[in-house]
């Protein structure tokens, strides 16, 4: 034995399918167990003369193909059912007979994709391009034309002499000594390496940043963003005033338009009457509004405590005794008309709302300026000393 | 030319051994090309850029240079999809089930009509994607966690196709590829030259031929061909799915996914005769692609041609069994309306022409099949001009009615769809190996064990 080269197998090659059918059944049949036999194709009954197990590939291909099935088919339930339900075409938002082909499809490719990788890296231990066997004469002959079988040292049973003698009993073409190739390192901090990979990820983020930054925004792909059509505020040369948006005619009115008598006046000498009694859902609704467009300024207690810290002069109190000997016409006015540095609020509250946040102002008032019969009032109607 | 058709015939001709076998396949790839190569790459790389030059204007000003109008918003882009995809169909039928039904011809042309599978869904893959006229903006067709908190609408067919042609390229890719991991191997330790064999050795992974990994190699093999076997099944179908979930009339029909597949692996059968024709002469492969293969190709031609020819008129009964006026119209106006050139073009080549090969001369003779299946590829690009256009023509509105023209840019970018084709299947002979090694070795004469009876005989 060759002592500066550490021993792989030992290896045969024969001519025909049977000898190597024969060879394969006469090796395992001796109880070796590390051997291998190469062929350039699968031949038939190999398995069984070797002794091999079914393969368990196929409960990857399971459970991967389940997995995507079920990925799949939650993914679609969590994005158009839970995420962003959307009413489409009149589905239901879980919508089965329409996600079967996606589910279908990502059932296939999981379970494909899967099973070939799962049999590359972890049953094949490829790719491998040190392996022993690589370049030898007996590689390059069993992926021509030859069959060939080893045995390695790493058996339990190996012996040079007797596995040499056992195999030349076998009468092979040729019987051929593999060792392990010398040991090659290379280290992964080499200067030209480092500067590789730098030069890809300068590639790569330099040509993510200009295509995503710059590139969408050059002719032709900004060409969605530059239209031919008026868009609001814009001017127009098509137009005398130079305005791209037109004005109504004098006087139109818009649908549902009800003009209101006081505008502009700061101290109406009448108001309008509030029409709509106090009721549950009419407070709740100026309460909405109210937290939405008052409260900024006026806080939600309508203590006058601004969360604008001091962006915006902050407005008096309306539990002072002027504002609570307002009639609910003169809050409506104030609301529709503005007052000293408050603007109009009549293009975003609707009539309706405005009269349900002057009936929630008035919730607010009464009870920020109870007195102590409020209580037994309170506790009459409840039945019980609850207030106290 | 007296056949014994009780018997099955031998898959290669010619006795040839395991050296020769390999001798022949991988001789294109350790020759230099001649002259005919390529005059053969420049015609194919002049039409891939008159493509591209159609495709660069396309981008540049937009899909208003198509000839597209209203109301015939799908034509010739979307035509050319479904042929290609179609074209596609065959591969995975020769390899997945053909395997899957133990017909062992399969194996002299499985391999390329695999890769001839994966161009044709490239070619395929390019039309949707421009048709959405603004092909950088196609990564929305995707679900992804985005800024505007959408998804994708999961229950259009439109999306269906996505993911339908997507996973089949993949899974046609992954497939292809494992039955290359073998070859890459034989390459590998039969080449001399330094930089071919860094190649090959990085493709094949290191492949050893092992039987330990055979084993797993051929559950894998048959795992896949279950899998892709359903799968060519659903892409075709769900391809229907883009005309059949609608209402237009002579699309919104229930025959359409057994249709539209026996139309693909009818265009499929086809395109892949045509192009074996060129190849077993050019690269000398009588003997591994032999007549027999071709005829029985034919076989499937004028079987799934017939299929065919039977939806053609199943269509046409439903449409007035059914007694939905505007459907009967349609049809009615499909055969002798503005495009009735289309509709016959359509008849005669794809149900009328195939029935030639009822003969077995015809079916083995070389240029009579030649052309007959260069009609069917004609015709079957037609099928689906007329399945597209003529219904959206006329639609419900008689005020609306347009006459579709196609224009020079919908012409080239046909042309041009071709040509990537053609240019890809003519690289692809000449750098990897066009019949898969393994597998021809695998069923040569006295190539398995004489003992395992019954499995394989002569």
């Amino acid at each position: 034995m060759n002592n500066d080269k550490n021993l792989y197998c030992i290896a045969a090659t024969f001519n025909t399918p049977d000898e190597i059918i024969n060879a394969a059944k006469k090796v395992s049949g001796a109880g070796y167990t590390h051997f291998d036999v190469n062929t350039p194709y699968p031949v038939h009954g190999m398995d069984d003369a070797m002794k091999l197990k079914p393969s368990k590939l196929g409960f990857v291909t399971l459970v991967m193909g389940l997995a995507g099935a079920s990925i799949a088919l939650l993914f679609m339930y969590w994005s158009l059912s839970i995420d962003y339900p959307l009413v489409i075409g009149g589905k239901p938002y879980f919508a089965l007979p329409a996600f079967i082909p996606v589910t279908f499809e990502m059932t296939v490719l999981l379970a494909t994709v899967s099973t070939v990788v799962a049999m590359i890296m972890l049953f094949f231990q490829l790719p491998n391009n040190k392996h022993p066997l690589h370049d030898t004469k007996y590689m390059k002959s069993v992926s021509h034309d030859k069959y060939g079988i080893l045995i390695e040292t790493n058996d339990d049973k190996f012996d040079e002499k007797e596995v040499e003698n056992f195999l030349k009993n076998l009468k092979p073409l040729n019987i051929e000594y593999i060792y392990y190739p010398p040991e090659e390192t290379y280290s992964i901090f080499q200067p030209k390496f480092l500067l590789l990979l730098a030069g890809i990820a300068l590639v790569v983020s330099g040509g993510t940043y200009f295509s995503l930054n710059k590139l969408m925004f050059m002719t032709p792909f900004n060409w969605m963003m530059d239209q031919a059509k008026l868009i609001p505020q814009k001017g127009s040369e098509l137009f005398e005033d130079g305005f791209g948006m037109r004005k109504p005619v004098t006087g139109t009115v818009a649908r549902g338009f009800v003009p209101y008598p006081y505008k502009g006046q700061v101290n109406p000498t009448e108001v309008l009457a509030n029409p709509f009694l106090p009721t549950k859902e009419n407070i709740a609704l100026g309460k909405a509004k109210y937290d939405i467009y008052c409260s900024p300024c006026h806080g939600y207690f309508a203590d006058g405590d601004s969360r604008l810290r001091g962006q915006f002069p902050n407005p008096p109190t309306l539990h002072s005794q002027r504002a609570r000997d307002f009639s609910d016409g003169m809050f409506y006015h104030i609301i529709t008309n503005g007052q000293n540095i408050m603007p109009s609020y009549e293009s975003q509250i609707t009539r309706d709302e405005r009269w349900a946040i002057v009936n929630y102002i008035r919730v607010l008032q009464r009870a920020k300026n109870a007195s102590d019969a409020d209580l037994t009032e309170m506790n009459k109607e409840a039945g019980s000393n609850v207030a106290n | 030319m007296n056949i014994d058709y009780s018997q099955e015939t031998p898959l290669i001709a010619g006795r040839l051994d395991l050296a020769q076998i390999e001798e022949l396949i991988a001789q294109p790839m350790d020759t230099k090309p001649d002259r005919k190569y390529y005059i053969a790459l420049s015609i194919s790389v002049t039409a891939l850029l008159i493509g591209a030059v159609s495709l660069g204007l396309t981008f540049y000003y937009g899909i208003g240079l198509w000839g597209n109008n209203q109301p015939v918003g799908w034509a010739f882009e979307i035509v050319n999809f479904v042929f290609w995809v179609g074209i596609g169909h065959a591969g995975t039928l020769i390899s997945a089930i053909l395997f899957l039904l133990r017909q062992k011809w399969r194996t002299g042309i499985a391999r390329f009509a695999e890769a001839m599978t994966i161009f044709a869904v490239m070619c395929a893959g390019i039309f949707p994607a421009i048709h959405t006229g603004r092909p950088w903006m196609d990564g929305y067709l995707l679900p992804y966690p985005n800024q505007h908190g959408l998804w994708v609408n999961f229950t259009s067919p439109l999306l269906w196709d996505v993911f339908a042609v997507t996973t089949y390229f993949t899974v046609s890719l992954v497939f292809w590829y494992v039955g290359l991991i073998p070859d890459f191997g034989s390459m590998r330790d039969r080449t001399t030259s330094k930089i071919k064999k860094t190649i090959y050795s990085i493709f094949s992974l290191g492949w050893r031929h092992s039987n330990r990994h055979w084993s797993h190699y051929e559950k894998a093999y048959m795992l896949l061909a279950g899998f892709a076997t359903p799968l060519v099944l659903s892409v075709h179908t769900i391809v229907s799915f883009d005309f059949a979930v609608s209402i237009i009339p002579g699309w919104h029909t229930t025959i359409f996914p057994p249709y539209f597949v026996a139309g693909a692996i009818f265009s499929g059968f086809a395109m892949v005769v045509t192009v074996l024709i060129f190849v077993r002469k050019i690269f000398d492969l009588q003997n591994i692609i032999t007549i027999d293969h071709l005829e029985k190709m034919n076989k499937v031609i004028l079987s799934t041609g017939m299929m065919v020819g039977y939806a053609y008129s199943m269509e046409f009964f439903i449409a007035w069994y059914s007694g939905v006026q505007a459907e009967s119209f349609l049809f009615l106006s499909r055969a002798f309306g503005p495009y009735a050139w289309a509709y016959w073009i359509m008849v005669s080549c794809n149900v009328l022409i195939p029935q030639l090969f009822w003969f077995r001369k015809i079916r083995r003779s070389i240029p009579l099949m030649l052309i007959i299946v260069i009609f069917v590829n004609v015709g079957m690009w037609f099928e689906r001009f007329v399945i597209t256009v003529t219904s959206l023509n006329r639609d419900f509105l008689p005020s609306s009615w347009a006459y579709f023209t196609p224009t020079m840019y919908d012409i080239g970018l046909l042309i041009g769809s071709f040509g990537f084709f053609f240019t890809l299947v003519i690289l692809f002979t000449k750098s990897l190996p066009v019949v898969s090694i393994s597998e021809v070795k695998a069923v040569a004469d006295g190539a398995q064990p004489t003992h395992h009876g019954g499995a394989y005989h002569e």
